[in-house]
């Protein structure tokens, strides 16, 4: 076929309207988060203690930490679905839920404790917090990375590792209601080996599959 | 050289708002510029720069299906020749090439004399033929004896509505097998 008659194809299908990415995305993880909360509800569920926990700060917290990752891990994923850029002066917005993170650490360490610091950090729940969160991402992931096919990024392992972290952060938002171990410490030092793992299977699945 | 870029944004603009006439004129201007690029990435990977129609068409295909992701408010030119980028490492990456792709190949040959289509592309033929057979007759019928989408419709006794949907399956699924091959 010429080029001529390729573009006067091209031109016809002209009045064919695409979805934006974001959209796209906003469906697949909708479409995604009931198959992850009925994992998370017949596997774990929420902890008993939610309706006194709620009044615990350091219980809120964590919520803000998971969901302000996810949130901005949207947000940079939307951005790098368009050929043309790169994560300068973006990347930095994912340091956002690290700060929120690192100032509970400051106040939670200028409160009197019952336990000692080690104790916080090693909790009781680091197995399941680790093998919870990277299952419960990985139907949020596989949303995330089929709806990003449809935008066109040139960096597809980054974009892959951004989409591990926004379906880990909404994991570990679902992980969060179910875990007892409230301390900044204990969030600071397991889920980030959880949302990790599930940043480096999505940068290995995304540079295979978000090539365009 | 701005005043090209300019214009080509200009169009784009006009494209996405379904203005089809300005749509066929940017893919037509831009069309030279992407072989002299192509051109230029070839050889500079050591590849016969026969293969350039080639490249061309595989880059105009992603220009088409990927143009929800330019954003309106920025300029076309850097897009496009991420895209033109994009396809020509993936293209040469299909030959068994890994090589490196010099950032400014589509960019400075934005001021080269316009190319003609020299030798002509194989791939998009040779896929065509394994379409379905209503996707192969719709887009044969537009490009090749370039009828309307009316008059195609007329043709085959199918809605335009129904024209319209294989046309634009056939050229997705032309991409999905470029990079299938």
């Amino acid at each position: 076929m010429e080029t001529e008659q390729l573009i006067r194809s091209l031109a016809a299908d002209g009045t064919h309207r695409a979805r934006p990415v974001g959209y796209v995305l906003g469906l697949a993880l909708l479409a995604a988060a009931p198959v992850s909360l009925a994992m998370f509800l017949s596997g774990l569920g929420v902890r008993p203690d939610v309706m006194a926990a709620m009044h615990n700060p350091f219980f809120d917290l964590k919520f803000v930490v998971t969901l302000a990752l996810a949130v901005t891990a949207i947000v940079v994923s939307l951005h790098l679905s368009r050929p043309e850029v790169s994560l300068k002066g973006w990347w930095w917005l994912l340091l956002i839920p690290v700060g929120i993170l690192a100032a509970g650490i400051a106040s939670e360490m200028m409160m009197p404790q019952r336990l000692p610091m080690i104790v916080r950090l090693i909790g009781s729940n680091s197995r399941i917090c680790l093998t919870a969160i990277p299952l419960m991402s990985l139907p949020l992931l596989a949303g995330a990375l089929l709806a990003l096919r449809h935008g066109a990024t040139t960096r597809p392992a980054a974009a892959g590792a951004i989409a591990g972290l926004l379906s880990a952060g909404l994991a570990a938002t679902l992980y969060a209601s179910h875990c007892t171990d409230d301390s900044p410490l204990f969030v600071a030092t397991w889920y980030p080996i959880a949302i990790a793992l599930v940043a480096a299977v999505g940068a290995l699945v995304g540079s295979k599959v978000l090539r365009f | 050289m701005h005043e090209t870029e300019d214009e080509w944004t200009s169009l784009m603009r006009l494209a996405i708002s379904g203005d089809s006439a300005a749509y066929r004129r940017l893919l037509k201007a831009v069309t030279p510029v992407l072989r002299a690029g192509a051109r230029r990435g070839l050889a500079r990977a050591g590849q016969p720069i026969d293969q350039s129609e080639d490249v061309v068409q595989d880059i105009l295909l992603a220009v088409h299906l990927k143009r929800h992701t330019w954003d309106a408010g920025a300029p076309f030119a850097p897009w496009l020749f991420a895209i033109a980028r994009n396809k020509l490492i993936d293209s040469l990456r299909r030959r068994g090439r890994r090589v490196f792709v010099n950032i400014d190949d589509f960019a400075d040959s934005i001021a080269d004399e316009p190319v003609a289509e020299t030798a002509s592309a194989t791939e998009i033929a040779a896929q065509l033929q394994t379409l379905p057979p209503r996707q192969r007759d719709v887009l044969q019928s537009i490009a090749v004896e370039s009828a309307s989408i009316k008059d195609t419709a007329a043709k085959f006794a199918m809605s335009e509505g129904a024209v319209r949907v294989a046309l634009h399956r056939a050229l997705t699924s032309l991409t999905a097998k470029l990079r299938e091959q």
